[in-house]
């Protein structure tokens, strides 16, 4: 009952959020209904019994990656910029359709697969200690090649913004 | 029933009050503490030796006039103060006074939760309060707040890079990421963390008084450069809930700081059984004494060291605090792996 | 009450990865689009989330860690073009960046 409410408001407030981030007017109220949003995900992913994952959503995406976005929505109206509007109605039906068509996709292959349960696969053992042991031995062991790959990617995108943004070399 | 719901709710409660009279002492103790540096009195006439002198800032901040600017954008204009003080706040759910304490026969954990991911959780707070400033000095719609807010923002998280990198060779150090665990496992090692990690320490001590604005990192806002910084035009209540985020993230980091490298609620020698005498003085005293020297040594480094200039101030954070960090951190894990 | 299934996550994430779909196709403001892209790769992560809970393995959750360290190094880089590009050509118009010489 309690997994029920929760689930289903915090669903509530993440498709509402996302749906003002597209329609507000003003991109700076565009970023913090992001802000907002995400929270919300942190939250679902605590329901789901990610904790890290949560947390790393808050630390990561909204403190970090939300505050780049709200720094170059600053830096950009310093100047003043009036967003034009295209046209919108067409845009839109386009829009629509394609996301019906989509969902329609996702519907059947969700009917289907609740039809015909496959076989489980078996789970390793969980290790003692909880959830961030559990992720971190996976991380560090299994997955340290791409770990690695990741880390060098984000020294390469590190480099390559602030090359990028510099105003004269 | 009452465990669950009643007994979190009250200790809410009572740490929601205990915190906000704090900080609106602190005002008092800093003013008093400055004044006693300069050689002279401080606050004297409100009350005996001006101890009634908070509760006459308060009601001032609440008669002001409450002023917004023209054309500024409202929602987010009373929205920045909140998202600064709300994480301020929330912190200290995680933050253990003490491992448990009898009241009118119950045994009660002095904290209100012990999640095992503690430690990331105030990091993750942290991290959002920044919006505070940002917005704040986005939604004044002037130039002097707007690029005050976004140095001041820049500041905080150039800084919490290197908290981060040095809370990972603590937590290295601890092995768990849970308030608790850690004051455990100094508890098990009988050495404060203050002795095993001093590089960390004097990092973490020095990052968290740039987190929270504090001299001698704290030119965002002040007067003399930026006419205020990111709260000019801020006043009244506002203005007020600003500051109080201020003293509040103050607060958290030094109770952090007594957590993670003073041994949280242990007398000292803890595994001394000779000093056991000591015993009698319940754990929280010592976790409040703990944390009131480092609220004491905040404001006595505001009166003693002059402002850091923006950019020595941006260099020390990313070309001396993180490699030193990054150094510690591969040290404690050589020593951790050989020991 | 129907107990909370991970389908419940799959259609939810679907139905945010839809919004996102929509913002990028109707909205002409670069960073609202770059907001949309973002909406999507958090619906990815959900999925990826509720389906690590459903067959009790972390590498789920692992993968996204991957995801959100990829979304951050793609915001970085796209911003530092959107910004280099904003001055030069003075628009955030998706519509007006159209030419690959000027």
């Amino acid at each position: 009952m309690f997994e029920a409410t929760f689930f289903y408001s915090l669903a509530a407030l993440v498709l509402g959020f996302g749906v003002m981030v597209i329609t507000a007017r003003n991109t700076v109220h565009s970023v913090l209904f992001l802000v907002a949003n995400f929270l919300c995900v942190a939250l679902l992913f605590l329901g789901l019994g990610a904790e890290f994952l949560a947390i790393i959503q808050v630390l990561v995406y909204a403190g970090g990656i939300v505050v780049l976005y709200l720094f170059v929505v600053m830096l950009v109206s310093l100047k003043g910029v009036p967003e034009g509007q295209g046209s919108p109605r067409r845009r839109a039906q386009l829009g629509f359709l394609m996301s019906a068509a989509v969902l329609a996709e996702i519907s059947a292959i969700l009917v289907y697969s609740a039809r015909h349960p496959g076989n489980v696969p078996a789970a390793p053992a969980a290790l003692q200690g909880g959830n961030t042991e559990t992720v971190g031995m996976l991380l560090y062991t299994n997955y340290l090649v791409p770990f690695e790959v990741a880390s060098m990617l984000l020294l390469v995108a590190m480099i390559g913004a602030i090359l990028l943004a510099k105003k004269e070399i | 029933m009452l465990e669950t719901y009643v007994v979190p709710l009250l200790k809410i409660a009572v740490l929601l009050n205990a915190v906000l009279v704090s900080v609106t002492y602190m005002v008092l103790l800093e003013r008093k503490v400055i004044a006693w540096v300069q050689v002279r009195l401080g606050p004297m006439r409100v009350g005996p030796y001006g101890t009634l002198q908070p509760i006459a800032d308060a009601i001032k901040l609440l008669l002001k006039e409450d002023i917004t600017p023209a054309r500024a954008d409202r929602w987010v204009f009373t929205l920045a103060p909140i998202v600064s003080m709300v994480p301020a706040l929330i912190a200290f759910a995680v933050i253990p006074f003490d491992r448990e304490a009898r009241i009118f026969g119950y045994r009660v954990p002095l904290y209100i939760a012990d999640v095992n991911i503690g430690l990331l959780y105030i990091l993750s707070i942290t991290s959002i309060s920044v919006y505070g400033i940002i917005l704040a000095g986005y939604a004044s719609n002037s130039k002097f707040p707007l690029l005050a807010g976004l140095r001041a923002s820049a500041q905080l998280i150039s800084y919490e890079v290197a908290v981060t990198i040095m809370l990972v060779s603590m937590v290295a150090t601890a092995g768990t990421l849970s308030m608790v665990g850690i004051v455990d496992a100094q508890y098990r090692s009988g050495l404060w963390y203050a002795f095993v990690q001093p590089v960390a320490f004097v990092t973490l001590f020095i990052g968290g008084l740039a987190e929270t604005n504090r001299a001698p990192f704290d030119l965002p806002e002040a007067e003399q450069e930026l006419t205020g910084g990111f709260h000019t035009e801020y006043s009244g209540m506002r203005f007020a809930l600003f500051f109080l985020a201020e003293y509040a993230n103050m607060i958290v980091v030094s109770a952090v700081a007594t957590t993670l490298f003073m041994g949280g609620w242990l007398r000292p020698f803890p595994n001394v059984g000779a000093l056991s005498v000591l015993d009698f003085v319940p754990g929280w005293i010592w976790f409040l004494g703990k944390t009131f020297v480092f609220l004491y040594v905040f404001i006595w480094i505001r009166a003693t060291l002059p402002r850091y200039r923006y950019d020595q101030l941006m260099r020390l954070g990313w070309k001396v605090l993180i490699p030193l960090g990054i150094a510690n951190l591969v040290v404690t894990a050589i020593v951790k792996v050989l020991l | 009450m129907v107990p909370i299934t991970p389908s419940h996550y799959l259609v939810l994430s679907a139905a945010l990865f839809m919004i996102g779909v929509i913002g990028v196709m109707i909205r002409r403001n670069i960073i609202v689009v770059f907001m949309s892209i973002e909406l999507m790769l958090n619906a990815v992560n959900i999925n990826l989330a509720a389906f690590s809970q459903q067959w009790q393995n972390a590498v789920g959750q692992v993968f996204a860690v991957f995801v959100i360290a990829v979304a951050a190094a793609e915001a970085a880089v796209g911003l530092a073009i959107l910004l280099a590009f904003y001055r030069n050509k003075d628009t955030l118009n998706v519509d007006e960046m159209n030419s690959m010489k000027w």
